[in-house]
């Protein structure tokens, strides 16, 4: 995920303190691995130098001195054109699985028990996630959702190269 | 367990249904090869596999639906396989409930009859049994449809009141096949939550018959059948 385009996004939505962005961060997309102040305002740092946000004015009250962020016209218009760019389709052609079941096949290895291994540990993530949407809010539902389908789509993979082992292994050792 | 019923070997003290070297053929095609399966009460569990591969024939073996050729099962302490038709009607009706993959309602009933029909069945006056069964209308969502005939409800609507039908007399086993199988994945993820929640909540154990996996990931664990063998592998309890 791209902080700072993240960051951006947040700053489009209305101008605030880098705590506020470090928190909301850290709600809607930290998921257990929190943004550390230090990578915030690093990033809001290169995002003033090039111009993509502002500064605004300082506010000084009881505490250490605050500083407002405030887009820019070329912070949104990159924000706008990083939103409606698709996601690349990642066709994951060269995937340690793929290559683990072909060596298994090279060399006479039982390909399918690695296969059942590999359903397990998906099917005890997706039971995980699974939970997460059953205890969790909608956000949390959402998040899970997306890792649910990825790995049900491995596991459609995992049921059909298993279908075709023995095809496969000839395939493999011809 | 006592009589002449023990099994030699019996399984663990927590199992509760268990399918030992089932085997079962449709003519000349073998569709379980030895299927042995354990599972312990309370728990939920999916039986997945590829197509044809005897996952819904295991199910109906266990429900005591069909009659394997060889092998035995055993639900609480009770050989099932050899109970005369009588005596496995009554244990499916008073002991087990089922969830099917169209729903299965009875047209010609109102959905809360279509609910209530277990408890009618097994003997409950009609009125105490749509009281129960309008329960169950409020719990899964369904409110204001008790009327309704299986024509005027929609897909998720029809299994949710399949599942109410399934879990209205509190069984000990509710088995599913498929149950969100003609569904979409939000009905679908609809159904599976209300099941799992209203199991828990009763100590229903579940056997639920999928090759979704979204569906399996709500089970407790699950189980995979390949050329009529339960696989070992993700139950290590079990199988060849």
């Amino acid at each position: 995920m791209s902080v700072p385009l993240t960051l951006l996004g947040l700053l489009e939505r209305e101008p605030s303190h880098g705590y506020d962005l470090k928190r909301d961060y850290d709600a809607f997309f930290g998921r257990g691995k929190p943004l550390p102040f230090g990578q915030v305002y690093a990033t809001l740092g290169r995002l003033a130098r090039d111009g993509k946000v502002v500064v605004g004015e300082s506010e000084t009250g009881a505490g250490p001195e605050r500083k407002r962020y405030v887009i820019t016209e070329q912070g949104a218009t990159e924000f706008e054109a990083w939103l409606a760019e698709p996601v690349e389709a990642q066709p994951h052609l060269q995937t340690t699985l793929f290559a683990k079941v072909v060596l298994a096949l090279m060399l006479g290895r039982d390909a399918e028990r690695y296969l059942d291994a590999q359903r397990a540990a998906h099917l005890r993530r997706m039971r995980e996630l699974t939970e997460i949407k059953r205890t969790g809010g909608l956000v949390d539902a959402l998040l899970a959702d997306h890792g649910l389908f990825h790995l049900e789509s491995d596991l459609r993979w995992i049921d059909l190269t298993a279908a075709r082992l023995d095809a496969l292994a000839e395939a493999v050792r011809s | 367990m006592s009589g002449p019923n023990v099994p030699a070997e019996a399984g663990p003290p927590t199992s509760l249904i268990e399918a030992r070297d089932v085997a079962l053929s449709f003519g000349r095609t073998p569709a379980l090869r030895g299927a042995r399966l354990s599972v312990a009460a309370g728990e939920i569990l999916a039986i997945m596999g590829p197509s044809g591969s005897g996952k819904s024939t295991l199910l109906h073996c266990l429900a005591g639906i069909l009659t394997p050729d060889a092998g035995e099962i055993w639900f609480d302490g009770r050989r099932v396989d050899t109970m005369g038709e009588t005596e496995r009607s009554t244990l499916r009706r008073d002991r087990f409930g089922f969830v099917f993959q169209f729903g299965q309602l009875v047209p010609e009933l109102t959905a809360e009859e279509n609910v209530a029909l277990p408890l009618l069945l097994g003997g409950s006056r009609r009125a105490a049994a749509l009281k129960e069964a309008r329960t169950w209308f409020e719990r899964l969502g369904l409110d204001g449809l008790e009327e309704r005939r299986s024509g005027e409800l929609s897909g998720g609507q029809a299994q949710r009141i399949a599942l109410a039908r399934g879990l209205v007399a509190h069984p000990e086993i509710l088995f599913a096949d498929e149950p969100t199988g003609s569904l979409d994945s939000l009905a679908g993820e609809q159904v599976m939550d209300l099941l799992v929640a209203a199991a828990r909540e009763q100590g229903t154990t579940v056997i639920v018959v999928t090759h979704e996996p979204r569906v399996a990931a709500y089970a407790d664990r699950e189980v995979i059948v390949r050329d009529g063998k339960v696989s070992s592998f993700s139950d290590a309890g079990v199988g060849a």
